[in-house]
């Protein structure tokens, strides 16, 4: 028999529902896309924008010049800063709710690690150079895949993908990683090398091309999907894997799909950018600030807030020193942090269990 | 035992009404024993308390009750079927656990934290709707909570935390309930109330505890573990006799009977001859 005056008054939690956030960041997300195609080392007009990609949606032949910029450098760009972007928020929310750990990233398997490996390899030596132009990403991708093997099957074999091994193996694998990969540049004759690599290690979406879209985008569009499918038992496992246990999930299966679902996503995601710091990190508990911890909200708004959230990082990486680039994990740092701080201070924001 | 030709009408219906069914049940931590040799079964829609001191593996039972612990040996029965054979969501539309000093997250309001009770019977990626919504509303009632249903659950008191908490298992509506302390944190008022709660649900309830003398009074068995072992099970008055008290806990007990309700209570005094702990 609660009485009115019985009630500690407290407040709620000051939460958007996800209905709203989602299409707010949709528009977001549209106005983003076309402004990083407007800005660059030759400025284009919204306009002009507009005309070049209505031009070739509709058919008609406008400025040639215009049309190359647009359609065959800067929107594949724009649409690799989306997927990049989305791809890595995802992973995060992902790699965070497996380690139960705010403080991990979607590099925490060795992934990317491994990815520097491969590519200085590549860089330094010129390793796969049968690949040709595909070379560095190849490279990568097999240094992601066999650095995060690697850490599973050591995991597995000390006992299971528990989240203090996890985070414990990650970081030790990659620390080693980070070693041989410096090794390489250490070995190499090639004074150009140690700049080329630290430029690939920070992250960039200068190699952006039509071709190597469709299957970053399969990549994120599938795996986040699957994540979401999947947001009910993440929610239990978040919450305790034992309490996961006693509610029926499956806790084993889970943790193993969800290592080798991040692993494939974010190897792919760090062999077409590099590994790009922050914003796997950050965007997950941003999105949690908006809309509540649930899994099924999570996921999308931050999948659409990494998206909006790259775009304007790489916009900055381009005209903020031109007509140099810099690398994007540059801006993630150097925005990122700040903001994420204000956002800590300003809401009371926890992750975890709270003892 | 009964010899196989006796007739069929007057077999008792022994066999459906046992719930769960232990035997020989041992359970490890690394090298070292937690349970031992631990038989018995608990009937269909009884309240059966389990109690002992700290460390005797009341929390450890449970969790192997549930299917959450792998015994080392022995075997648990969920009517007719070994637990182990059972996949862990059927398992869990079964049996309900609520653990004892369960991590809450903080960032959950208490809803979605009761929700999570409703996982076994959702395919993962659903959730939200309206019988989830009502499910979850009725589980707080059931606690008296209803009102916190939007607050967060870190700004919960100790006392609403395990309500909360015994509410996500209400929401999880299995047959079979096991409960780790559930009174744990309570004021004396919410204490009753939980009980008189668990004992109208008129399911099967197996529920550690450490008050005794409620125990006695809410429970319609006993269950008496001592350093891994089953002492002795049985009713209130069988079970907990000074000899049982001071094998089990140590302590010397004095049975008395109530001024006025004249109930049978148990008190109790420092045993000086053992040594102390």
């Amino acid at each position: 028999m609660h009485t009115i005056e019985d009630v500690p008054q407290r407040k709620s939690t000051r939460r958007l529902p996800a209905p709203v956030v989602v299409p707010v960041l949709l528009v977001l997300l549209a106005v983003s896309g076309v402004a990083s195609v407007g800005f660059g080392a030759e400025p284009l007009a919204w306009s002009a924008v507009v005309d070049a990609l209505g031009n070739r949606l509709t058919g008609t032949t406008g400025d040639a010049t215009f049309d190359i910029i647009v359609w065959e450098i800067r929107v594949p760009r724009t649409l690799l800063a989306i997927v990049v972007g989305a791809g890595l928020a995802v992973a995060g929310v992902g790699i965070q709710t497996l380690v139960l750990n705010p403080l991990a990233d979607p590099y925490l398997l060795g992934v990317s690690a491994g990815a520097s490996v491969g590519a200085t390899a590549v860089i330094t030596f010129g390793v796969l150079a049968a690949a040709g132009l595909w070379a560095l990403s190849v490279g990568a991708l097999l240094g992601a895949l066999g650095a995060a093997l690697l850490v599973f099957g050591v995991a597995m074999a000390q006992g299971g993908l528990t989240p203090l091994r996890l985070v414990l193996i990650g970081t030790v694998l990659s620390a080693a990683f980070s070693a041989i990969a410096s090794f390489l540049v250490f070995r190499s004759d090639n004074p150009q090398a140690a700049q080329a690599v630290l430029f690939w290690l920070l992250g960039s979406l200068s190699g952006a091309a039509w071709n190597q879209l469709p299957l970053v985008a399969g990549a994120v569009l599938v795996i986040g999907g699957v994540l979401v499918a999947g947001s009910g038992w993440l929610d239990a496992l978040a919450t305790s894997p034992d309490t996961a246990a006693a509610l029926g999930v499956p806790v084993r299966a889970l943790r193993g799909g969800l290592f080798v679902l991040l692993a494939a996503l974010v190897g792919v995601l760090v062999a077409v950018a590099g590994s790009i710091g922050f914003v796997g990190l950050v965007l997950p508990h941003i999105s949690r600030m908006l809309v509540g911890v649930r899994h099924r909200a999570v996921l999308p708004v931050a999948a659409l807030s990494g998206a909006v959230f790259l775009i304007w990082v790489d916009i900055l990486a381009r005209i903020a020193v031109r007509p140099t680039e810099i690398p994007l994990s540059v801006v993630t740092g150097l925005i990122g942090a700040p903001v994420f701080l204000v956002l800590m201070g300003r809401r009371h924001y926890r992750f975890g269990a709270d003892q | 035992m009964r010899p196989l030709t006796a007739p069929v009408e007057t077999q008792p219906i022994q066999a459906t009404d046992d719930h769960l069914t232990v035997s020989g049940l041992a359970c490890a931590a690394g090298k070292r024993v937690v349970l031992r040799d631990v038989d018995f079964a608990v009937r269909r829609g009884e309240l059966l308390a389990l109690v002992g001191a700290n460390g005797s593996g009341k929390s450890t039972l449970l969790r192997a009750l549930a299917g959450v612990r792998k015994p080392v040996a022995g075997e648990v029965w969920l009517d007719d079927v070994p637990l182990r054979t059972l996949s862990a969501r059927r398992r869990a539309r079964a049996i309900t656990l609520v653990g004892q000093e369960e991590a809450l997250p903080a960032d959950l309001v208490v809803g979605e934290m009761v929700a999570l009770g409703r996982t076994p019977h959702r395919p993962p990626w659903a959730g939200g709707d309206a019988t989830e919504r009502a499910a979850v509303l009725a589980a707080l009632d059931q606690v008296g909570l209803a009102y916190a249903v939007d607050h967060p659950v870190e700004q919960l008191s100790g006392g609403e935390r395990r309500r909360a908490l015994l509410a996500r298992g209400l929401a999880q509506q299995t047959p079979l309930m096991l409960l780790d302390e559930p009174t744990n944190h309570l004021d004396l008022r919410h204490q009753l109330g939980l009980l008189r709660t668990v004992r109208g649900l008129g399911k099967t309830v197996v529920v550690a505890m450490h008050d005794l003398d409620l125990a006695a009074t809410f429970c319609d068995r006993i269950a008496v573990l001592h350093d891994g072992a089953l002492l002795t099970i049985g009713t209130p008055a069988d079970a907990l006799t000074p000899a049982v008290i001071h094998d089990a806990f140590g302590v010397l007990a004095t049975p008395v009977t109530h001024p006025v309700t004249g109930r049978t209570h148990l008190l109790f005094s420092a045993d000086e001859t053992e040594p102390h702990p």
